[in-house]
């Protein structure tokens, strides 16, 4: 098309079928290792500190003591319960991002009930109460992004992402309504003397039922994706929507089914948030676990049951990351940046699976 | 009501930074979530270079020149780094474009959080905090004449250079999207990578070039934030969620940079205006700090349902491009 000299590039990209898995796995796995290597570089240079001891300090922040390793579990398992929530979604390609929003307004509402009807209203029955508006809270804020994606096809990314910080927003003004005392800016603790609405600790472990909870939920719906006509239907309208419809889906109701799903799961963690750990309501409640949960969920590449593991190593990173920043004296921020730095290797990794690289003159494949 | 308007619009300056630098990265067909990560790698990054200069020089020899250009050239080069890794990860690799932002906000805040908390400690300077007001004064600088034209003076003349760089940077973004061929080009990349392809246009070098580009013009609206806002004080987290705010203005502006200008001001006095509203309760000041959210879900809804080509965000936003994929 034009008078330039054509040149053949020195190499091109093409795809790959999928490599089988051991070695999916270990291209990650080396992965994982690149970027510790490089995480390591980077404490090195940045604090001067010999890398070995500090990923030494991290793992015994991690998991030194019977107490951290409790909450390290509970941590784990509030990440977890948020990734299993967004996975519906994320297999029917509609990029929830708003689980930050669902989490919170779920335990908002939690956090109602636990104020208003404490105390007066027989346990069981309040519980019973504090869950169902929890999900009802967590399916509202799912249903309406979907409602206008169904309806108009509305940028569900960047409306889950709104409706985040309207969540946020909403909370802050009840928080201060009600804070307790008056004028502080917080309500406190609920219920701290009746412990009214406090998920009970069983054989003296606080966080028992929340994790039995959440593996309930991870297996129920790993099974319900795998296994059921719903899951099936959620993979075809995220491979092609003019398929779905082609063999007779309603893709406006897969839609809106499967984000009222997502959204009331993430309601769920919203309770065991408030109810099971924090035992309030806070703007900070969910604490940036509904972002987070996004890179655990695709990590796993959407699979239920890898994510347990993915949401473990995430965990670990940031409670050791944690025990870093104590220890040394330095700011907690440091997690953030190791995470970042892992994230953007197992992402980048991804490449070496779905495609190969064709040098043009050797005509050598490199498929790493 | 001159005190209101100036501090709407500096409010709303960083977020017209932000804004403009997303829409030129929307435009090539990226939606990069990573914008709140980069504008704190860039108000860290001027904070970086102002700390160690102010440190080197001690403050009685600053040279008023070298005090804004450093910050500035570091600020420049953290956020381009951010830009370049996005795009590494999502062009050249082609990896899920809302993971990578993501990880790229956790990244960026990370870096920020981090040197703003330990910064002395690692330069090892005899300091109690980060306090760069001297610098600070340098990228405040205001027109002299400013004060002297009165009104009009006070509220069109009495910002700082960064300020008017952002309007002038968002007015020519505008003119280059809308009448330029290099504008054609990217909004048929952002449009529809397969097309542009065929027409000969290098579809990699005008995703590189935009998302770095915006990266880039993102961080200074952190720099502004830092250097003007806050007179050189970092705190951690101080920045908020600024950076989602100029996303959300992205839509607000319908991914046109030159309504982004007043859509800035109209954000800026939204954060402010709790300020301005007498026996105002502080619970009542969290629901209006919802507003912006909530406008920008009403004009994202109303977008999408009169569904006019032109107000559209670009049809391949956040899909991977792969040549061999048609």
């Amino acid at each position: 098309m034009n008078s330039k000299t054509h040149k053949d590039p020195l190499f091109h990209i093409s795809r790959k079928d999928p490599p089988v898995w051991w070695k999916r796995f270990g291209i990650r796995i080396i992965a994982v290792i690149l970027a510790l290597v490089l995480a390591g570089i980077v404490t090195l240079l940045l604090t001067k500190l010999n890398p070995i001891d500090v990923y030494l300090t991290m793992i015994d922040g991690a998991v030194g003591t019977k107490r951290r390793v409790w909450a390290l579990i509970q941590k784990t398992a509030m990440l977890l319960i948020i990734a299993v929530a967004i996975t519906p979604a994320f297999r029917m390609r509609f990029w929830n991002i708003g689980a930050e929003g669902q989490v919170l307004i779920g335990g908002f509402a939690t956090a109602v009930v636990m104020l208003k009807l404490g105390g007066k209203v027989p346990t069981p029955v309040l519980f019973i109460i504090m869950v169902v508006s929890a999900i009802a809270a967590g399916a509202v804020w799912g249903f309406i992004p979907a409602f206008f994606k169904a309806k108009s096809n509305t940028n569900e990314t960047l409306f889950t992402l709104m409706m985040n910080y309207v969540a946020i927003q909403l909370i802050g003004y009840f928080v201060l309504e009600w804070s307790v005392p008056k004028g502080s800016g917080q309500i406190g603790i609920i219920n701290q003397k009746t412990q009214e609405g406090w998920i009970p600790s069983v054989g003296g472990n606080a966080y028992l039922v929340n994790v039995i909870v959440v593996a309930a939920i991870t297996i129920a719906i790993a099974i319900y994706l795998n296994r059921t006509k719903h899951g099936y239907e959620i993979a075809v309208v995220g491979d092609s929507q003019n398929t779905a419809r082609y063999i007779g889906i309603d893709v406006k109701k897969v839609i809106i089914r499967t984000m009222l799903l997502s959204g009331a799961i993430c309601g769920i963690a919203g309770f065991l948030l408030v109810s099971g750990q924090d035992h309030t309501i806070t703007k900070d409640t969910a604490g940036g676990n509904g972002f987070t949960a996004i890179m655990v969920a695709w990590l796993a590449k959407f699979n239920p049951l890898w994510m347990i593991l993915t949401a473990f190593i995430i965990c670990f990173l940031q409670k050791g990351a944690g025990e870093i920043a104590t220890m040394f004296n330095l700011n907690l921020a440091f997690a953030d940046i190791i995470t970042g730095i892992i994230i953007f290797f197992i992402v980048g990794s991804e490449f070496f699976i779905d495609y190969k690289i064709v040098f043009r003159k050797s005509g050598k494949e490199v498929a790493a | 009501m001159i005190m209101f308007i100036q501090r709407a619009i500096i409010q709303g300056i960083p977020l017209l930074f932000g804004a403009t630098g997303e829409i030129l990265t929307e435009k090539s067909g990226h939606l990069n979530l990573g914008i709140p990560g980069i504008m704190y790698t860039g108000a860290i990054g001027g904070v970086i270079g102002a700390f160690l200069y102010e440190n080197a020089v001690g403050p009685e020899n600053i040279n008023p020149a070298l005090a804004i250009i450093i910050p500035l050239l570091c600020s420049i080069v953290l956020s381009l780094f951010m830009g370049l890794i996005y795009c590494f990860l999502t062009v050249t690799l082609r990896a899920n474009q809302n993971v990578t932002g993501l990880a790229l906000t956790t990244f960026g805040v990370g870096i920020g959080n981090f040197f703003g908390g330990s910064l002395i400690k690692l330069s090892g300077a005899d300091v109690p905090s980060i306090n760069l007001t001297a610098t600070s004064n340098y990228f405040k600088a205001k027109l002299p004449f400013a004060s002297s034209l009165g009104a009009v003076g006070e509220i069109v003349f009495s910002y700082s250079f960064l300020a008017y760089a952002a309007i002038i940077i968002a007015l020519v973004a505008a003119f280059v999207l809308k009448k330029t061929r290099t504008g054609l080009h990217l909004r048929a990349v952002g449009e529809n990578p397969a097309t542009a392809d065929a027409a000969g246009i290098n579809v990699g070098k005008y995703k590189y070039c935009a998302t770095c580009i915006g990266s880039v013009i993102a961080g200074l609206g952190g720099l502004f934030y830092i250097m003007d806002y806050a007179y050189g004080v970092w705190s951690n987290n101080g920045f908020g969620d600024r950076g989602w705010l100029a996303v959300a203005l992205v839509i607000f502006s319908m991914w046109k940079p030159d309504i982004s200008i007043i859509g800035s001001f109209i954000f800026g006095a939204l954060l402010i205006v709790q300020n301005y509203i007498p026996n105002l309760s502080m619970s009542a000041q969290e629901l209006i700090k919802m507003l912006p959210y909530v406008v920008t879900i009403v004009v994202l809804v109303i977008v999408s349902m009169r569904n006019k080509k032109e107000n559209q965000p670009p049809a391949s936003l956040g899909l991977p491009y792969f040549r061999e994929d048609r």
